[in-house]
């Protein structure tokens, strides 16, 4: 039995958020034979945000599956290849210096591998919570709040996700309770003040989700006070769950440097502990969780990548002015 | 190519529940973004099922009834209908391949 032959390319990237597109927008204007790996939508957590108000250049906000499908169209201008296909595992180093990257569309063998593929919204793990997704449990309020207009909803959370979404649901809810383990919310201060000044908004403090209860469909939600113990019941229509993050590294484990959240750790170059192999976006340590960052990452990686394979594999970089090489400049 | 034709809540009955084939349902908003992404699956679907299944899109914001009567609270959800009677359900974006297998699985 003899598998295909690995197909070849210079730089695999996988993860079509803000940072592997822009890594493959300047892996492609370098002249490197670029394909990128998608398991699911272009723009990865942007594809389901209404409004990004925080990417400069765009004064009134623009909408986040337009702004990830922008990104794919300027990189596929210059050359990006872009598939539709699940990354199942990856082999450093498995022909010299090249790594394997597999997937479910077949196996690829590259110079260089930029891991973009971010993080996934965390999951209650409540009683009622798999049954009902899709059915008043949701992690996207964009795609779902319309179905509970005139309802009351839920959601669980106190970060920016949770004060954006939790907006958006108040366009078509009666009332939002926004449910928090905290005293205080962890949202940026001008997302805190619209929540706070919105009156379909009411804060449910110091408070967890105990479990999800329905039949068919959300009908209510055990809830308990965490300071007082105090439990209690909440009939919503809808739940929304916006509860932190986990980077999708599980198929990293073992084979590159991580914290233990599951992010890579990386140099200011985007340079994880394997040769060649850079991570960028939400995946790294230390990222600010920023479109904008995501894209500055996914630029520093792919530029780097480009003088990493010029450097071990011949041939000159494609990627441009490279600022040790002017700085030692006579 | 064979465009998923538009039905309502006025045409759902003769167009989808009394289909003399099997008939996939996609319920979609404009503002939903992995709406947006399934739609050319299913138009590539559409394709290749072309003879064999019906496929059709429904716009939620526009027939709210049709959504309400089969309990739709999530987009994208394709629905598969055999006879009026639903017997697939699919809720949020999908891989083609996995769309394939679950629209097998329900005819």
């Amino acid at each position: 039995m003899t598998a295909a032959a690995p197909k070849e390319y210079d730089i695999v990237i996988v993860g079509a958020g803000p940072a592997g597109l822009t890594a493959g927008l300047y892996a492609a204007r370098a002249r490197r034979k670029t394909i990128l790996f998608e398991r699911k939508v272009t723009g990865g957590q942007i594809a389901t945000t209404s409004d990004v108000e925080n990417y400069p250049g765009f004064p009134d906000g623009i909408n986040g599956f337009d702004l990830g499908q922008a990104m794919q169209r300027q990189a596929e201008k210059f050359g990006l290849e872009m598939a539709y296909a699940d990354v199942t595992d990856v082999v450093f180093n498995a022909e010299g210096k090249r790594h394997l990257v597999k997937t479910s569309e077949g196996d690829y063998l590259a110079k260089a591998v930029i891991l973009t593929g971010g993080a996934d919204y965390n999951k209650l793990g409540v009683q009622g919570e798999e049954e009902l997704t899709g059915f008043g449990v949701s992690y996207c309020a964009t795609c779902d709040a319309a179905f509970f207009k005139d309802q009351e909803v839920a959601v669980v959370g106190g970060g920016d996700a949770a004060m954006d979404e939790g907006l958006f649901t108040t366009r078509y809810a009666s009332k939002a309770y926004v449910i928090h383990r905290r005293d205080q919310l962890r949202a940026s201060k001008i997302l805190q003040e619209r929540a706070f000044a919105n009156p379909k908004m009411e804060f449910v403090w110091n408070t967890v989700v105990e479990a999800i209860e329905g039949e068919g469909k959300v009908e209510r939600l055990r809830l308990r006070n965490v300071k007082t113990g105090e439990t209690s019941v909440l009939p919503v229509s809808a739940i929304f769950i916006f509860i932190g993050l986990t980077p999708n590294s599980q198929y990293l484990q073992g084979k590159l440097k991580l914290d233990n959240g599951g992010h890579a750790y990386v140099n200011l170059w985007m340079e994880t502990d394997v040769p060649g192999v850079f991570a960028a976006g939400d995946l790294r340590v230390d990222s600010a969780r920023q479109v904008v960052a995501a894209a500055g990452d996914g630029a520093t990686a792919a530029i780097r990548a480009d003088h990493y394979i010029s450097s071990e594999f011949g041939g000159e970089p494609g990627a441009g002015v490279w600022v040790e090489e002017a700085a030692t400049a006579e | 190519m064979a465009k998923p034709s538009e039905v309502t809540d006025a045409t759902f009955d003769a167009d989808v529940l009394k289909a003399p084939e099997p008939v996939l349902v996609d319920f979609w908003a404009p503002w939903c973004g992995p709406c947006r992404m399934v739609a050319p699956i299913v138009e590539e679907l559409a394709d290749e099922y072309a003879g064999r299944v019906r496929f059709v899109k429904l716009n939620t914001d526009e027939n709210p009834s049709t959504a309400a009567r089969y309990g739709i609270r999530s987009i994208p959800t394709l629905l598969v209908f055999k006879s009026g009677e639903p017997v697939g359900q699919i809720i949020g974006f999908r891989p083609k391949n996995d769309l394939k297998k679950r629209l097998d699985a329900a005819l």
